[in-house]
C-alpha cells in the first residue's frame, strides 16, 4: 500500500508539469483555434530565464548587495520568470502568429514549429551545448510518513501548480478580461464587433500561457536540475496530448488531463515492465480518444468553425 | 532587361564555379587529413569538447615538431573536426562526408556506441581506418577489420563491476536501471545482468528497469527498485542522467550504494550531481587523482590549458590519436593514393603491440579491441575521482 501511495505522490509531481504546460496549449487554442507548437520551447525558455534570474539573485545576495532568505529568492524567481517569459509569449504572437491570422491554419501551425526550432537553436548558439545545473534554492528535505517518502520540493511543485491553476480559473471566470477571453473563444468573428479587440486578447492569452509555462519551467528546474536546450520538446508533445485529451480548448480539462497523463505513465510502470511504459501509456490514451473523440470536456464542433 | 538578368545569372554561376574550385578538397600530397567525428552538441557536448581539446593538443605537438615524418618525408597534418550532434544518423553522414569529401586518412570517433556502431559500418564499407576512443559496445568492431577502439569492452566492464560489488560488499541482490533506447547502456546492462546471474544464480537481479532517452522523471522505476529489496543499484548512464537519477533515488528514501560505468567519468557528473554522488563507485579507464608519469604530464598540461582535469574521453582520444600517428609512421611511406594509404595504415595499426598509452598498455586483438586494465574509482567527499582498485583481464 505504501508503494501505491508513493506512486500517487510521484504521479502528482509529474502530472503537475503536464498540466501547467497543457494549459498554455488549451488557452491559445480556445481563442485562436490553433495549437501553438512553440509552447514546449517557451517552457524551455522559461526554465532558462528562471536559471538566469535565480543565479543573478544568488550572486547579488552572496556579494552583499542585499540579503534575502532562499525561499524568497525562489518566490521572486518564479514571479520574475513568469513576468519575463510572458513577454516572450507576446513576442511570439506578434511576429509569428499575427501576420498569419488570416492565412491557412497549416501555415500558422508550422510557424509554431519554426519558432520552436529558432528558440532551441538560438539557445544553443547563445549558451552553447553544455548542460546547466539549476541552482538549488532550497535544500531538499525528505519526510517519511509510514514508508512513503515526500520531499519539500515535491510538495512545492504540486502546491504551486494547483495554486496557479486555481488563480487562472478565477481569472477566466471572474474578471472582465476573463469574460472577454471566454467571449472570444465563443465567437471570434462577432465579438470583435462588440469592441473587444482580438489584438489585445490574443497577446494576453499568449502572455498568460507563457507565464504558466515559465512557472512550470522554474519548478521543473528545481525538481530536475539539469537543463538543456531540447528539454521542452518531449514534454511539450506529451502536454499537447494532454490538451487534446482534456478536450480541445477546455482549459480545466487540459489541467485534469495533464494529471491523468502523469498518473497513467507512472502507474503503467508500476504494473508493467518499464520498457513498455510509453507504448502502453499512449495506447491507453488512444483507446480513450476512440471512445471520446472530443476528449473529456470538449464539445463536438461543426464545419462552420474556422479550421 | 532579359539580357541583363541573363548576364547577372551567368556571372553568379561562374562565381559559384570559382568558389567551388578554390574550396575543393584539394588532394595535396603534402598534407594528411585526420577526421574527428565527435558530439559537439546534442546530449553529451562535454564529451565532444574533451575530444576536441585532446585533438588540438595532439596537433599542437605535431606542429611543433614540424609535421608527421613518414619514410623520410615530412607531412603537414590537419584535423577535420565535425559535429555528429550525438545522433546515430548524423554520425553516419559525418563519417561519409569525412571519407568521400575531405579525403581523410583515418577517423577518430564517434565516442559513444550509439553513434560508433553505425558509423563503424560506413568506415568499414569505405575501407577507411576508424578508431573509436570510448565506444565499449562489442558490435562497434565486430567483423570490421577497419574499425578499432581505444578502450575495453562492455563484455569486460560488466563482469568487472559484478565481481567488484560481490567482493567489496558481499551483496546478493542487484537492481539495474538503464536507457533502453541507447546502445551503450542497454548493452552494458545486459552484460552486467549476465555476469551477476552467473555469480548469484537466476533471479538475483531483482529489478531490471528501463527508461528512454530524454526522460527526466524516474520516480516510478526507482520506487519499483526500492520495493524489490535490491541491495545496490547499477546505473550504466551518462552524466546528463546520473545526477537526476541519484538525486531522485535519495529523495525516495534510497540509502544503499549506487555503482556506475565508465560513462560517469566526465567532470560534469559531480558538478551537476553535487553531494548526492559522493561515495559512489564506477568503473573507468583511468583515474586523474594520483596519476603518475606521462599520464600526469598530460593531465597537468590539459588542466593548465583548459582549466579543468581531463576526463577519460580526453585521455582515450589522446591515446587513439597517438595510435593513429604510430600506425602512419610505421607505414614506411605514403603513396598519395588515399585508398592504398588507408589500407597500409589499417594494416600497420593491426600490428601494434604493447602500445604504451596514458590509459595503460594496449595490444590489439584480431577484432581491433585492445587488451587493457580497468580502474575502479570512488567519488570522494570532495567530489574527486579517487583511484580505488585496478582490475586486469
Amino acid at each position: 500500500m505504501t508503494y501505491f501511495f508513493q506512486n500517487v505522490i510521484n504521479a502528482l509531481q509529474w502530472g503537475s508539469f503536464y498540466a501547467l504546460i497543457a494549459l498554455g496549449y488549451a488557452m491559445v487554442y480556445s481563442i485562436l483555434m490553433l495549437f501553438n507548437f512553440a509552447h514546449g520551447d517557451i517552457f524551455m525558455a522559461g526554465s532558462y530565464i528562471g536559471f538566469g534570474v535565480a543565479t543573478g539573485l544568488l550572486y547579488l545576495v552572496t556579494s552583499g548587495f542585499f540579503s534575502l532568505p532562499h525561499w524568497l529568492i525562489l518566490v521572486l524567481t518564479i514571479i520574475i520568470s513568469m513576468f519575463l517569459t510572458s513577454f516572450l509569449g507576446i513576442l511570439v504572437e506578434r511576429i509569428g502568429y499575427r501576420p498569419l491570422r488570416n492565412a491557412p491554419r497549416a501555415s500558422a501551425a508550422i510557424t509554431g514549429l519554426m519558432i520552436g526550432i529558432i528558440l532551441e537553436t538560438g539557445n544553443l548558439a547563445l549558451l552553447g551545448a553544455r548542460r546547466l545545473g539549476f541552482p538549488s534554492l532550497i535544500m531538499t528535505k525528505t519526510y517519511e510518513m509510514g514508508g512513503v517518502f515526500v520531499t519539500n520540493k515535491k510538495i512545492l511543485v504540486v502546491l504551486v501548480s494547483l495554486g496557479l491553476m486555481l488563480a487562472l480559473d478565477q481569472f477566466v471566470r471572474k474578471t472582465k478580461w476573463g469574460m472577454a477571453m471566454r467571449a472570444m473563444s465563443y465567437d471570434f468573428v462577432v465579438v470583435p464587433l462588440m469592441g473587444v479587440s482580438i489584438d489585445v486578447i490574443a497577446p494576453l492569452t499568449f502572455a498568460i500561457g507563457s507565464a504558466l509555462a515559465a512557472a512550470g519551467g522554474v519548478l521543473y528546474g528545481i525538481a530536475y536540475p539539469v537543463l538543456d536546450p531540447y528539454m521542452g520538446i518531449l514534454i511539450g508533445w506529451k502536454a499537447f496530448v494532454a490538451a487534446i485529451l482534456g478536450g480541445r480548448g477546455s482549459i480545466m480539462g487540459a489541467a485534469l488531463a495533464g494529471f491523468l497523463l502523469g498518473f497513467i505513465e507512472i502507474f503503467v510502470t508500476m504494473i508493467f515492465p518499464s520498457t513498455l511504459r510509453d507504448l502502453i501509456a499512449f495506447s491507453i490514451v488512444l483507446v480513450i480518444l476512440t471512445f471520446r473523440p472530443y476528449g473529456f470536456f470538449g464539445k463536438p464542433y461543426s464545419a462552420k468553425l474556422r479550421l | 532587361m532579359k539580357k541583363g538578368f541573363l548576364a547577372v545569372t551567368f556571372v553568379l554561376a561562374l562565381l559559384m564555379v570559382g568558389i567551388g574550385f578554390t574550396h575543393a578538397p584539394a588532394v595535396q600530397a603534402k598534407t594528411i587529413f585526420i577526421g574527428m567525428n565527435i558530439p559537439l552538441t546534442g546530449d553529451i557536448p562535454k564529451v565532444g569538447e574533451s575530444s576536441k581539446y585532446a585533438g588540438q593538443m595532439w596537433l599542437e605537438d605535431l606542429n611543433k615538431a614540424g609535421g608527421l615524418k613518414v619514410g623520410g618525408k615530412t607531412y603537414k597534418v590537419k584535423l577535420v573536426i565535425e559535429d555528429n550532434e550525438s545522433k546515430a544518423d548524423s554520425a553516419v553522414s559525418v563519417a561519409t562526408k569525412l571519407i568521400t569529401e575531405d579525403g581523410v586518412l583515418a577517423i577518430v570517433g564517434p565516442q559513444s556506441s550509439k553513434q560508433a556502431v553505425p558509423a563503424g559500418e560506413v568506415c568499414n564499407n569505405y575501407k577507411c581506418p576508424m578508431i573509436s576512443p570510448w565506444s565499449t559496445n562489442p558490435a562497434t568492431t565486430k567483423d570490421r577489420p577497419y574499425v578499432f577502439r581505444g578502450c575495453f569492452l562492455d563484455s569486460f566492464q560488466g563482469p568487472v563491476m559484478a565481481n567488484f560489488v560481490t567482493q567489496e560488499f558481499g551483496f546478493k541482490k542487484a537492481a539495474v536501471l538503464y536507457d533502453v533506447a541507447s546502445d551503450y547502456p542497454k548493452g552494458l546492462a545486459e552484460f552486467f545482468k549476465k555476469a551477476w546471474e552467473k555469480l548469484h544464480g537466476a533471479g538475483s537481479v531483482v529489478a531490471y528497469e528501463s527508461f528512454t532517452t530524454k526522460d527526466t522523471d524516474f520516480s516510478s522505476q526507482l520506487s519499483k527498485i526500492i520495493k524489490s529489496g535490491a541491495q545496490f543499484l547499477f546505473l550504466p548512464q551518462y552524466y546528463n542522467e546520473v545526477p537526476l537519477i541519484v538525486q531522485q533515488a535519495h529523495a525516495l528514501g534510497w540509502k544503499k550504494p549506487i555503482v556506475g560505468s565508465d560513462s560517469w567519468g566526465s567532470p560534469e557528473t559531480v558538478k551537476l550531481c553535487g553531494k548526492d554522488c559522493y561515495g559512489c563507485f564506477f568503473c573507468t579507464h583511468y583515474a586523474a587523482a594520483g596519476a603518475k608519469g606521462a599520464t600526469k604530464a598530460f593531465i597537468d598540461r590539459y588542466k593548465a590549458k583548459y582549466g579543468y582535469v581531463p576526463d577519460d574521453v580526453a585521455a582515450l582520444t589522446w591515446d587513439s590519436l597517438h595510435i593513429i600517428q604510430k600506425a602512419i609512421e610505421s607505414c614506411g611511406k605514403l603513396t598519395g593514393k588515399i585508398k592504398v594509404d588507408r589500407k597500409a595504415v589499417r594494416d600497420a595499426m593491426a600490428k601494434i603491440k604493447n602500445f604504451q598509452g596514458i590509459t595503460g598498455k594496449m595490444t590489439f586483438t584480431e577484432e581491433g579491441d585492445p587488451i587493457k586494465c580497468a580502474v575502479i574509482v570512488k567519488i570522494s567527499d570532495k567530489g574527486e575521482y579517487r583511484f580505488y582498485k585496478s582490475v586486469c583481464p
